[in-house]
């Protein structure tokens, strides 16, 4: 047998056993290392005679390439396996928790206050703002409730001075004011904002939200106002259809005035917005008073237009099944997590209010 | 304002049902407020005899009484009161029944351990009146042979409770609401037969109006009844009182009531023999007293509506009586009050006294001047009638002429406002009904205002009439156009919402609290800013407006923890008060955290919420908001309520304008006095009005895209410092010595002790180093590194560690 088919059957047979990584880089030492059985066979082939050579060479190269591939293959195998016994032991217990995650949350309130700003941006109003202190001329004389009205007592109002010259505003009327003063009409506006009243009790609390609507132009009438809360109410409660009743009532800043009732029903204790025939208010509104306009230097024969007042606390306790109004400002870690919002959950038109 | 549908009947005439009627009001905005059927709840209630009284044996103030329902029937009672006393006879309440002042259904219960089976009423109790001392008291000759039987007469009516607004005193009197209802459709107002007193008798008390600045009483009618018997009222009288939930007193009392019911005219009756020769309507001197027919003592200040003879005040025009002048059952001859007081007048000297009374709610909101005399015809009969008598002429005094209004309305306002026609027919009619006389004159109405209607003084109101009565349902619905001429948020308002949500996403729970806040914690943190007192809060521990978030937020934070919460983190947005005027007021984002960052866990080691934490929410809230983090400038001056060395204040650049934020560790001894119970309590503030919008809008940050494609090295440089040289002091004078070379830098070590002298530190930074022009060869990089090194050590003193 020729030392080359000598050399092959040797390393054959050595390859077929197991092997570990070493072992492996042995044989490949042994074969084709410095002093390697091939390499020593490679350099003899300067010695041979011309006639041998080439076949010599040829057969050599066979077996060269073939152990070769049989290692690496080999090899293959065995650092494969490795990493595969070496994962296996790495193997951990997957269901562990995860790391801990806080999740923050948007009040209810402010949720509500986006939804509402979205409904209006829809339809042209953009968002004003007044300061929560108040002198009394924009809260109430300004408003056409003069000092010493009977409609002054509907207001339980917190005052900053004997004089009572400032107070926290008892609604967010003033805006109406701020708004028409610093500018010219038309104005279609809303603002929302922090009300105070010094009432306390289940169903009030000494600081609650309104959103204030104005809309003043050439020709703005009860129709107007009409389609516009409809359009809100529906909108809001994101249902097609709505029962709303407009009902005579007074405000010394609109005239005529009304208060807005929507129908609901009670189905296993929950309230269902649009159905049944229970009324339940919600809003206060009504075409500004000429006087009111006189009062911010808009000519009432020229301009006309609606107001309405929303409490939004009201519309959040109904829309969400809050029903304690209190607890809106109690701060309770509980009550902020479970009727709290993700911050990633932006009301927006395209993609409705809510998920 | 509380009315039966029978007593409706009696100016309305109409064949329609209740239920019609509880619609109607509603729509032509007499809001009915609640529906209350009093004789279904009331049957329980039984006239009883009190047979014996005991001493609680386990409570000294408590009695044990038998009591004798009827046919021998005595059950055991608890009562408290002090008049609970054998052969009294008085109502009894059986375990089931409901008490009509608090609207609680009564239990068999043991009180002190003695089972008490119902309850002996008080007359409040019974909502009879007031009187809350004591069990009610029935006189012995009319009750003793009603013994068991029913205490409330049967009566099938219901109470219809309206809510009337303040624009309407007409329809706080019977007729007014029937006229209303008569002018809308429903029914057709009766025509009353007008009583007028026929004497020849004069009244021969004087009265007289003085004339004076400010006097609160324009008309004073009068008329004197003399020989009268007065007595208990006659049946029909007192049914019609109880059917709204009046007591009635006696007759003359009753039927001043009545009146003032019936037609909103109330009217005040005076013993004749105890007024001092005449009556005087005078300003009330300062000092003067009187004690009124609630048995108060009232001092009045100067300017106050009295009515007074030569002795002294009888009473306050308008609002109160006295009793030296009252009425009483031996009371022979009367002198009938009805009178003209001016809204304002009232309404001043009743809040000044904190009085609320029948007669002042209505001529607060103005009565009709016309109708004093209409009031003594029908009062003076009505006495005449039950008490007998003899009536005088009627005498007036004026200080003032009441003219009638009229406005010109232009018939086509109210399709303008409306949005609705209605022919003028309709219009002409619902007019008429509601007692505006008309006259036409070209294109206008030419309106005459009933003297019953104050609140009518322009065009807009005459629509508001029409529409009233019209129906709003007749309004059609015009739905609204979308589109949008301007943008729906401002600039600021953006920025608000936008940092609202920054900070949620950052594990914070966004939280409301008041504006106002406790004296004692707001104390803590009201820094430079004056406090502001509430005139009159709700309660002392709500005494003040807010001048910092924090008062709230760590108060509420400690009620957590109470809770059993750890580890929490919350914030607010909104309001802090920094003077009394309006705009004197800053929009803040406060953060709080309470606890541990991360708590033990199976992967985690436990670290408590550190400045650091709340640095990271500021400065990454910040950026995300658009604002330059290389910019920022950051010291340690912070409000006494940080913790000094553990704080800092926030700027978005170096020239220190206006703070844009203090974050820091709540100062130890504030959490000690407040007693908040945690490991670690941090919170930072942001002061929204101190943010300057970006200049850039997103838009424009977004249109050019520049970055560098060469290769970036890094370097190491550990220096050695002052104590008092800051880490922002070397990253800025690195960044600034070459802006377009100097990508990034890094601490990543801070290290004090040994190999360091002492009062220094050694500050490990890593620069990342990047041209946009090449690539950068050794010889680049040794130039920019030494540079560095030099640049560094001579600005700050600091000395490059080998």
């Amino acid at each position: 047998m020729s030392d080359l088919k000598k050399i092959k059957e040797e390393f054959l047979l050595k390859l077929k056993k197991k092997l570990n990584l070493s072992e492996i880089n042995q044989i490949k030492s042994d074969l084709f290392g410095k002093n390697g059985q091939v390499s020593s066979q490679f350099k003899k082939i300067g010695t041979l005679a011309e006639s041998e050579r080439k076949k010599f060479a040829s057969d050599l190269n066979i077996i060269k390439d073939e152990l070769q591939s049989l290692i690496n293959s080999k090899m293959d195998e065995i650092q494969s396996a490795e990493i595969n016994e070496k994962l296996e032991k790495e193997k951990i217990d997957i269901t562990l928790p995860e790391r801990p995650f806080v999740k923050g949350k948007i009040h209810p309130v402010s949720q509500t206050i986006d939804e509402i700003s979205s409904i209006f941006s829809e339809i042209g109003f953009s968002v004003e703002e007044g300061p929560d202190v108040e002198n009394e001329y924009n809260n109430f004389t300004a408003l056409n409730t003069p000092d010493n009205h009977p409609a002054r007592d509907m207001h339980d109002t917190f005052y900053l001075d004997e004089k009572k010259e400032k107070l926290l505003r008892t609604h967010t009327s003033p805006v109406q004011i701020r708004t028409m003063l610093k500018s010219k009409p038309p104005f279609k506006i809303i603002a929302p904002g922090r009300t105070y009243r010094s009432d306390s009790d289940q169903t009030h609390s000494p600081m609650f939200h309104q959103v204030e609507g104005l809309y003043i132009d050439k020709d703005i009438n009860m129709g107007h106002l009409k389609g516009c809360l409809n359009y809100f109410i529906k909108e809001f409660f994101e249902v097609d259809k709505i029962k709303m009743r407009f009902r005579p009532s007074h405000f010394p800043f609109t005239e005529p005035s009304a208060e807005v009732d929507i129908g609901y029903k009670i189905k296993d204790g929950r309230i269902i917005i649009g159905e049944g025939d229970k009324w339940l208010e919600i809003l206060g509104c009504g075409m500004v008073h000429p006087n009111v306009l006189k009062n911010v230097k808009v000519n009432p024969s020229k301009f006309q237009g609606y107001a309405f007042g929303i409490g939004i606390d009201r519309l959040a306790m109904l829309k969400y099944g809050i029903n304690d109004l209190r607890s809106f400002f109690d701060c309770d870690y509980r009550w902020l997590n479970h009727y709290g919002f993700d911050p990633l959950d932006v009301p927006t038109n395209y993609r409705g209010l809510s998920r | 304002m509380k009315i039966t549908f029978d007593w409706l009947r009696d100016h309305l005439k109409t064949n329609l049902k209740e239920k019609n009627l509880l619609n109607q009001l509603t729509n032509i905005g007499l809001e009915v407020e609640s529906v209350e059927n009093l004789s279904a709840e009331n049957e329980l209630f039984k006239v009883a005899k009190i047979t014996k009284t005991e001493k609680h044996p386990n409570a000294d103030r408590l009695k044990v009484c038998d009591v004798d329902i009827g046919n021998k029937n005595i059950k055991k009672v608890v009562c408290g009161a002090s008049n609970a006393k054998e052969g009294l006879i008085t109502v009894y309440a059986p375990p089931g029944a409901i008490i009509p002042k608090t609207k609680t259904k009564l239990v068999e219960a043991k009180i002190r351990g003695i089972t008490s089976y119902g309850m002996l009423c008080s007359e409040s109790e019974l909502n009879l009146s007031d009187e809350s001392d004591g069990i009610t008291e029935l006189s012995k000759s009319k009750y003793e042979r009603n013994i068991g039987k029913n205490f409330f007469s049967k009566s099938k009516t219901n109470i219809i409770d309206l809510s009337i607004t303040p624009n309407r005193p007409d329809c706080l009197g019977i007729r007014g609401i029937a006229r209303d209802l008569a002018a809308s459709g429903f029914g057709k107002l009766k025509d009353i037969k007008k009583e007028k007193i026929k004497s020849t008798i004069k009244q021969t008390l004087k009265v007289k109006i003085n004339k004076e600045n400010n006097q609160g009483c324009s008309i004073f009618g009068s008329c004197l009844i003399t020989n009268v018997k007065n007595t208990e009222s006659p049946q029909w009288l007192k049914n019609k009182l109880v059917s709204v939930g009046q007591k009635p007193i006696s007759a003359i009392v009753d039927i001043t009531n009545y009146v003032m019911l019936d037609i909103n005219r109330p009217l005040h009756a005076y013993d004749a023999d105890k007024i001092e020769k005449s009556i005087i309507v005078r300003n009330s001197k300062s000092g003067e007293e009187f004690t009124a027919l609630d048995n108060k003592k009232y001092k009045l200040e100067n300017g106050m509506c009295v009515i007074s003879d030569n002795k002294g005040v009888l009473g306050l025009g308008g609002i109160i009586g006295g009793t030296r002048s009252g009425t009483e059952f031996h009371t022979k001859n009367i002198l009938l009050e009805s009178a003209y007081f001016d809204p304002r007048s009232i309404r001043k000297t009743a809040k000044k006294l904190n009085l609320d009374t029948d007669a002042k709610f209505r001529f607060e909101r103005g009565i009709d001047p016309f109708s004093i005399e209409d009031g003594l015809n029908k009062a003076a009969s009505l006495i005449k009638e039950i008490c007998g008598g003899e009536i005088s002429k009627i005498d007036v005094q004026k200080f003032e002429n009441f003219k009638t209004k009229v406005i010109k309305f232009d018939p086509n306002l109210f399709e303008k406002i409306s949005g609705f026609k209605i022919s003028n027919k309709e219009m002409f009619k619902v007019l008429e009904d509601l007692g505006f006389k008309l006259k036409k004159e070209k294109k206008y109405l030419k309106l005459t205002i009933p003297s019953w209607r104050p609140d009518i003084s322009q065009e807009v109101d005459i629509v508001e009439e029409l529409v009233r009565i019209i129906g709003y349902d007749k309004i059609s619905t015009i739905g609204p156009i979308k589109e949008r001429t301007k943008s729906t948020l401002t600039q600021t308002q953006k920025l608000f919402h936008f940092l609202q949500r920054s900070i949620a996403s950052k594990g914070y729970l966004e939280t409301i609290t008041w504006s106002f806040t406790d004296a004692n914690y707001n104390n803590y943190f009201k820094d430079r800013f004056k406090e502001i007192k509430i005139i009159n809060p709700i309660s002392s521990e709500l005494g003040v407006l807010r001048n910092s978030i924090y008062s709230n937020l760590i108060m509420f934070m400690s009620k957590n923890l109470d809770r059993g919460f750890k580890d929490l983190s919350i914030f607010e947005i909104g309001p802090v008060f920094t003077g009394s005027n309006p705009g004197e007021q800053n929009t803040i984002i406060c953060g709080l955290s309470a606890g541990k960052k991360s708590r033990l866990s199976w992967i985690e080691k436990e670290r408590n919420f550190d400045v650091f934490d709340a640095k990271k929410d500021v400065v990454q809230t910040l950026v995300e908001a658009g604002y330059n983090s290389d910019k920022f400038f950051i010291d340690n001056e912070t409000p006494n309520y940080y913790h000094p060395g553990k704080s800092g204040r926030l700027f978005l650049n170096e020239r220190k304008d206006q703070v844009a934020a203090y974050f820091g560790e709540i100062h130890p001894n504030i959490l000690k006095k407040i007693d908040v119970k945690t490991d670690s309590l941090v919170g930072f503030e942001i002061f929204l009005d101190n943010l300057k919008l970006p200049k850039k809008s997103l838009n424009d940050q977004k249109t050019k895209f520049v970055i560098s494609d060469y290769q970036k090295s890094e370097r190491d440089f550990a220096f050695v410092v002052n104590k008092n040289v800051n880490a922002q002091d070397l990253i800025n004078t690195i960044s600034n010595i070459d802006q377009n070379l100097i990508s990034n830098i890094k601490v990543f070590d801070v290290y004090e002790g040994d190999n360091i002298p002492e009062h220094q530190k050694s500050i490990a930074i890593n620069v990342t180093i990047q041209s946009f022009d090449k690539t950068l060869n050794d010889n680049d990089l040794e130039k920019i590194n030494n540079l560095i090194i030099k640049t560094v050590e001579d600005k700050t003193g600091a000395k490059i560690r080998s």
